[in-house]
């Protein structure tokens, strides 16, 4: 199984050091602040956030056409788009037939998916990405490194040679002054625009609403600031009742960042209405497919689509917080990626992803809507071996099976391998099992085995 | 067949569902119930401990002076439902300050509540580096909670509800807190006993 070559991440000490303390940074301040003496009902929170997805991805198709029919009441407009393709090609051809030159764009996740920015750019229509971490990445030309602090491996000094590159900015050694450069820079954007793209981290089916989280600002002025605002968003992201943030959104921002509340929480039911001083003039909400439909026909692993994106399984996977976040195969990583990406993308370029895990449970134990990710990791794994699993493996273990049948023989290749151990690694370090005692020892084999042992008490 | 069509017909046949198959009732609205104690004072704690201002006056007129205090000389915008007539967006987005309304304000979280259909812009509170709400002490109410039970449906009559909790914050650079982003860095809260 070919996994991919992570001694580059490992080895860069700054890298390690940035993962390490931003990751536990954010781990500490969701402990204190979900913690028995602050939120005293926080696992009767997880538990009802977890029936309220149940039951809402097992109605699905009912509440996604109350959702639609609540959005277009209201002169709102909803677009289906099986794939990425679809999704792009409708955003495309509205910035085409208005006219739009610059489009602002707010932190999503689903939209990193379809490679949104990318169209848009080939139409000439330039994309600003507005959080100040997506920007950072943006202008460097990389992707999020992690869900909720996308530009954590960049360091002041980082951003502000990108800023000097990019914006002509004088060099800044302040976290607030290049903040300040970055403000300057995207205010210009969000004006100019005619266009604004949200996410969205809920979509609530009796208000024909979405809901946007953020700290900065910036989703709140990609929604209100150019005449046209459109949100794109999976199709699992729907809650049945506005009434139902009560509990989300006590669970979102304190398992995301750790605060009560995230600074802006923007609930927008469409365009602005009759008497309303400003709001923009038409709303689209892009409803997204894009191989979640297959997720929902596996009724045990359904519950990969209750994810919410608060980024929690990250900071505390052991397997994350050392290799980052550029070494999964698609967007999203850390333990919500290593289930997502199989069953989105299928199994086959990337057998790996799910065996990349220690099984250590953290994931499961902090997820805020109670997905069992460690379950759904064994199970991807069981799937993927009687897939994918090589042959001499399978060969191996029938043969270990034969052997552990046949007593006797077992005995004998007992005592056969306590020699055999003793003259290693000059017997058998070579091909693959060389790597493998690279980084090990074999313990020293006993002077009898146990059954000898046995037979002469 | 349409995206749309096709799109449901695939998780019916997903999730085993035929079209107008019933759906049992959703499991229960969990809305907790907390004392309406010390709500200023615990507003102010919590709005403070975020860096946020907080002014408690009597009357309207003393509010008229908290906010002229707090303003200091820089221009500034009012809301139309505090001054009537137009608002436009290029005033807006050059005034130093705004000062708007708010519907609730939340004592646990230090938060305000603003609905669009109360003539209140969504970018006053936004655009200038400074937001000042002025609010009479009875929109205080306990948590979100309270007011998603006073107002069960907020997309009925505003296109947006906006809760705004402390100012705009970034830690996107080496973790380190920076406010004032996009949204304003500095934001006072006048509370008035009596308007």
């Amino acid at each position: 199984m070919k996994t991919p070559d992570v001694t580059a991440a490992l080895g860069d000490k700054k890298l390690q050091l940035a993962i390490y303390s931003a990751t536990g940074r954010m781990a500490e301040r969701r402990r204190d602040i979900v913690a028995q003496n602050v939120l005293p009902d926080y696992q009767d929170l997880r538990q009802h956030a977890h029936d309220i997805k149940k039951h809402t991805l097992d109605h699905l198709d009912y509440y996604l056409e109350q959702l639609e029919r609540n959005v277009e009441s209201r002169g709102g407009k909803v677009i289906w788009a099986k794939d990425g393709a679809e999704a792009c090609a409708f955003i495309q051809k509205l910035a085409r037939d208005r006219g739009v030159k610059v489009v602002v764009k707010s932190k999503s996740m689903t939209t990193e998916e379809i490679d949104l920015n990318e169209h848009l750019e080939h139409d000439g229509v330039e994309t600003v990405e507005t959080d100040l971490g997506e920007y950072i990445l943006q202008l460097a030309g990389e992707k999020p490194f992690h869900i909720i602090a996308p530009a954590l491996h960049k360091t002041k000094e980082d951003v502000s040679e990108i800023f000097e590159k990019h914006l002509h900015s004088q060099p800044e050694s302040t976290p607030e002054g290049l903040t300040k450069i970055a403000r300057i820079a995207l205010r210009e954007k969000f004006l100019e625009a005619g266009l604004g793209i949200t996410g969205a981290n809920f979509l609530v089916a009796d208000s024909g609403a979405i809901v946007v989280v953020e700290n900065e600002g910036n989703a709140r002025l990609s929604c209100s600031a150019p005449k046209i605002h459109v949100a794109v968003a999976g199709i699992e992201k729907l809650i049945p009742r506005a009434q139902d943030l009560g509990v989300f959104l006590k669970l979102l921002a304190r398992s995301a960042t750790g605060q009560a509340l995230s600074v802006y929480t923007s609930f927008v039911a469409g365009a602005k209405r009759a008497g309303e001083p400003d709001g923009p003039e038409e709303f689209y909400l892009v409803l997204l497919d894009n191989g979640r439909t297959k997720l929902l026909a596996d009724e045990s692993k359904r519950q990969s689509l209750y994810c919410i994106r608060c980024g929690a399984c990250l900071n505390h996977c052991p397997v994350y917080r050392k290799i980052g976040g550029y070494n999964y195969p698609w967007v999203y990583s850390g333990p919500i990626g290593k289930i997502l990406t199989p069953q989105f993308k299928g199994f086959h370029d990337d057998p790996w992803v799910p065996f990349a895990s220690s099984l250590c449970g953290a994931c499961g134990e902090v997820c805020p809507v109670k997905i069992e990710i460690p379950r759904i990791l064994l199970e991807l794994r069981s799937e993927i071996v009687q897939q994918e699993g090589d042959r001499t493996e399978k060969l191996g273990f029938r043969m270990w099976a034969w052997v552990m049948r046949h007593p006797r023989l077992f005995g004998r290749l007992g005592s056969l391998s306590s020699a055999a151990i003793e003259s290693l690694p000059g017997f058998l370090a070579v091909g693959p099992i060389k790597n493998w005692l690279s980084q090990r020892d074999l313990p020293d084999p006993p002077q009898q085995s146990f059954r000898e042992w046995w037979k002469k008490r | 067949m349409t995206s749309r069509d096709e799109i449901l017909g695939l998780i019916r046949a997903a999730l085993k569902r035929q079209p107008n198959d019933p759906v049992p009732p959703a499991p229960p609205v969990l809305l907790r119930e907390a004392p309406a104690e010390n709500l200023v004072d615990r507003f102010r704690t919590a709005l403070e401990a975020l860096a946020g201002h907080v002014v408690v006056v009597n009357t309207a007129a003393e509010a008229q002076t908290a906010v002229e205090k707090i303003l200091n000389g820089r221009t500034f915008l009012t809301s139309v439902n505090l001054r009537g007539g137009e608002f436009s967006r290029d005033a807006c987005a050059s005034a130093e300050a705004g000062v708007t309304s708010a519907d609730f304000a939340l004592a646990d979280t230090g938060s305000l509540v603003i609905f669009t259909e109360s003539h209140e812009s969504r970018l006053l509170s936004l655009l200038p580096p400074c937001h000042i709400a002025v609010i009479e002490r009875s929109k205080i109410v306990p948590s979100l909670d309270d007011v998603l039970r006073l107002r069960p449906k907020p997309g009925e009559s505003s296109s947006a509800m906006v809760i705004i909790t402390g100012p705009s914050r970034t830690g996107d650079i080496e973790m380190r807190l920076v406010r004032g982003v996009h949204g304003p860095g500095e934001v006072h809260v006048v509370i008035v006993d009596q308007m």
